[in-house]
């Protein structure tokens, strides 16, 4: 068979098994559909989160990244895992133990105040509608790379799957899809991986080859010839990163905290029977995560020596396939600056601008030409970084099935996040706003159509944002982490762990902290563009980090005006003292 | 810690039987937990990964300079045992105080 027919049957093959899961987990009430009837079991939960947690970004564009930018790609590699260690010391048990659906609903109850519980569900909405839109795009590139199926249609197809399973099956539906979409992905992320470790090392653990010596006699290890190859091109040494210690220092801590604020990660942990399995179910999340966490930062390295090896230097009629079938889909792209027919690899960028091809005709060695602008740097050679993980099983010679294998590990890395974040968003409206302030009184049948028909609605803008993506989706990724940072997370802690936390201090907080952090990055990454350089930053820190900064003023303003307003009734902090506790804790309570 | 064994007969594991001297007991215990797992949580990626990793490169293990080793590989290791070193400590925790779920 060949690639093409092989990949429709892997990716046909793992949509069929989505759709099974779908029916045969129906569900009939609002406890179902919003934590799967609080019944999973800690290591499924594990696995669910890390599917959920896993998105399109994680799985194509982070070796990638780590590739090109060496040490400073390490700030996602802590800032995605370490969030998790505060998840399961912070704050999940405690949300666990409290036992009801949603976060905007415990913040709400906590602070006493629906304009809180307003807030909340805003916050919300915001982060996981940016972030939606970016999975439902991964999910058509994906399409049209592997299945030569048109962008927009690949969209439809994914936002189809979705609405099958989040609609119907709810957050069960979605619980038991992500445990196959984790199994799905990490066999394709990790068998590549092996099997370039091996061409490249001879040592199938990719997290050892990455220290282990190159198996081309050299004697040197991957990373000390990775670093030499690296200055002799006039790049930084791939260990020493180029961004300040303090940025390094705030982005890492902007993800640790923005990732443990994430809403559709926290509902995970809603799910499972008991505050005590939240912890270890937290455990689990991370030992799925970090196999492919772990993975990555070898197949980064790998893919970039193996890169210099084979292209730099290369007369373009000699490179290998891949590079030359890359550049027929646009993500690689070579200019003959100097006019000697081969391939220079050096730093900065080759040409002005994303490559626009002119394609009336091709340049003399065969290759596509290009209508951009001239730049005076030596480097001749354009590549998308995305192309990294996804060119992985064609630059090992591995089998056509390996690929198909890696089509469908993308597809369910962008539909497990797409289908969490969906739900947070229609629980948040059917729950925290229908249910808990506009109309109370409606029953539990017709809270759960409301719940699915909001499920729908929220896949048709997602499906939307994701064919007609608006310019800014890369700019406000930022957003998501640095707003989860600066505003859900310290409100969730202070409520556990200051007994004294009050409305007023909680509100101040979040707004401040909110306010902060939207004015920065939207100042950096929108009005003033052009100043977006180190020497304008609010101490040295870019807008990906300013979250921490955001944090920090959430907690001094919270703890500032609570000090001087009055403290909690006696009931919220009655509330406050159960939480801390485990036992007492059954099944999620209903209302 | 003080006398955590002190489990008066005939109360069941349930939070309204403990009293709350023996609450704030149980939450200092934690709060005490928290805090050393946290400190090792913080060496190892901010302090080891980021702050003194241009120091630590000077080291090397299984072929990795040390500081790019932690901020790349180890402290994603220690993360991991520090949750499971926490679940099984408050485990034992919430038992010694019968407060298990």
């Amino acid at each position: 068979m060949d690639a093409q027919l092989l990949t429709y049957t892997f990716v046909g093959l793992s949509f069929l098994l989505y759709i099974g899961i779908a029916v045969w987990s129906r569900v009939a009430s609002t406890k179902e559909f919003y934590v799967a009837g609080g019944g999973v079991h800690p290591v499924v939960n594990g696995m669910a989160t890390a599917a959920d947690w896993m998105s399109a970004a994680s799985f194509i564009s982070m070796a990638g990244i780590i590739a090109f930018s060496g040490y400073d790609g390490s700030v996602y590699l802590m800032g995605w895992t370490g969030g998790y260690v505060l998840l399961a010391l912070l704050l999940a048990p405690y949300l666990r133990k409290y036992g009801k659906f949603t976060v905007p609903e415990f913040i709400g109850d906590r602070y006493y105040s629906d304009a809180a519980r307003f807030v909340a569900v805003l916050c919300l909405i915001f982060i996981s509608f940016t972030y939606v839109a970016g999975q439902m795009r991964g999910v058509g590139i994906v399409f049209s790379r592997f299945l030569e199926v048109d962008i927009d249609l690949g969209v439809v197809i994914g936002m189809g799957i979705v609405f099958l399973y989040a609609v119907l099956g709810g957050m069960k539906g979605i619980t038991y899809t992500q445990v196959a979409q984790y199994c799905v992905l990490i066999f394709a992320y990790t068998v590549p991986a092996i099997f370039i470790s091996l061409l490249i090392t001879g040592n199938p653990v990719p997290q050892l080859g990455l220290g282990a010596t190159v198996a081309d006699g050299s004697g040197l290890s991957v990373l000390e010839k990775l670093d030499s190859a690296l200055v002799d091109l006039g790049f930084t040494a791939y260990t020493d990163g180029s961004k300040s210690v303090i940025d390094v220092f705030a982005i890492t801590a902007a993800l640790m905290v923005g990732t443990a604020g994430l809403p559709h990660v926290i509902v995970r942990f809603f799910t499972v029977p008991k505050a005590s399995d939240a912890r270890t179910s937290a455990g689990w999340a991370l030992v799925f995560i970090a196999l492919l966490y772990t993975t990555a930062p070898a197949v980064g390295a790998f893919a970039r020596l193996n890169f210099i090896q084979e292209v730099n230097e290369t007369p373009y009629a000699e490179t290998p396939e891949w590079f030359k079938n890359w550049e027929n889909l646009g993500l690689v792209a070579w200019r003959d600056k100097n006019g000697d027919g081969k391939v220079q690899y050096r730093p900065g960028p080759p040409f002005a601008g994303a490559p626009a091809f002119d394609d009336t005709a091709r340049g003399e060695n065969g290759e596509r030409l290009l209508s951009n602008g001239t730049t005076d740097t030596g480097n001749e050679v354009y590549v998308d970084r995305d192309i990294m993980v996804l060119a992985n099983p064609e630059i090992a010679q591995l089998p056509a099935w390996v690929i198909a294998l890696v089509a469908a590990g993308g597809l369910a890395a962008a539909l497990s996040t797409a289908a969490g974040l969906l739900l947070v968003i229609s629980s948040a409206v059917s729950h925290d706003l229908l249910k808990k302030s506009f109309m109370p009184d409606i029953s539990d049948r017709q809270e759960l159509r409301a719940a699915r028909i909001a499920a729908a609605i929220a896949i048709l803008v997602a499906g939307y944002m994701g064919i007609h993506p608006p310019g800014f989706v890369a700019q406000v990724v930022a957003f998501a982490f640095g707003l989860a940072a600066a505003s859900l997370f310290p409100a969730i802690m202070m409520g556990i762990f200051s007994k004294r936390m009050n409305k007023q201090g909680a509100m101040a907080g979040m707004l401040a902290g909110l306010v902060f952090t939207l004015v920065y990055i939207a100042w950096f990454k929108f009005v003033a563009p052009e100043d977006n350089v180190a020497a304008n930053w609010l101490f040295g820190i870019s807008p990906e980090g300013i979250g921490m900064v955001g944090m920090f003023i959430n907690f001094g303003i919270a703890a500032l005006v609570a000090r001087f307003t009055a403290p909690p009734p006696e009931s919220v902090q009655a509330l406050v003292e159960d939480i801390r506790v485990p036992s007492g804790a059954a099944a999620a309570s209903d209302h | 810690m003080t006398d955590l064994n002190a489990r008066p007969d005939g109360q069941g594991p349930t939070g309204q039987s403990i009293t709350a001297e023996q609450r704030r007991a149980y939450w200092r215990a934690n709060l005490s937990l928290l805090g050393k797992l946290l400190a090792i949580w913080f060496i190892v990626s901010f302090g080891f990964g980021i702050l003194l990793e241009d120091w630590l490169n000077g080291f090397s293990l299984f072929g990795f300079k040390l500081g790019f080793w932690f901020a790349q590989q180890g402290s994603i290791y220690v993360f991991v045992a520090l949750i499971f070193i926490y679940a099984r400590r408050m485990r034992r925790l919430d038992r010694q105080f019968g407060v298990e779920d």
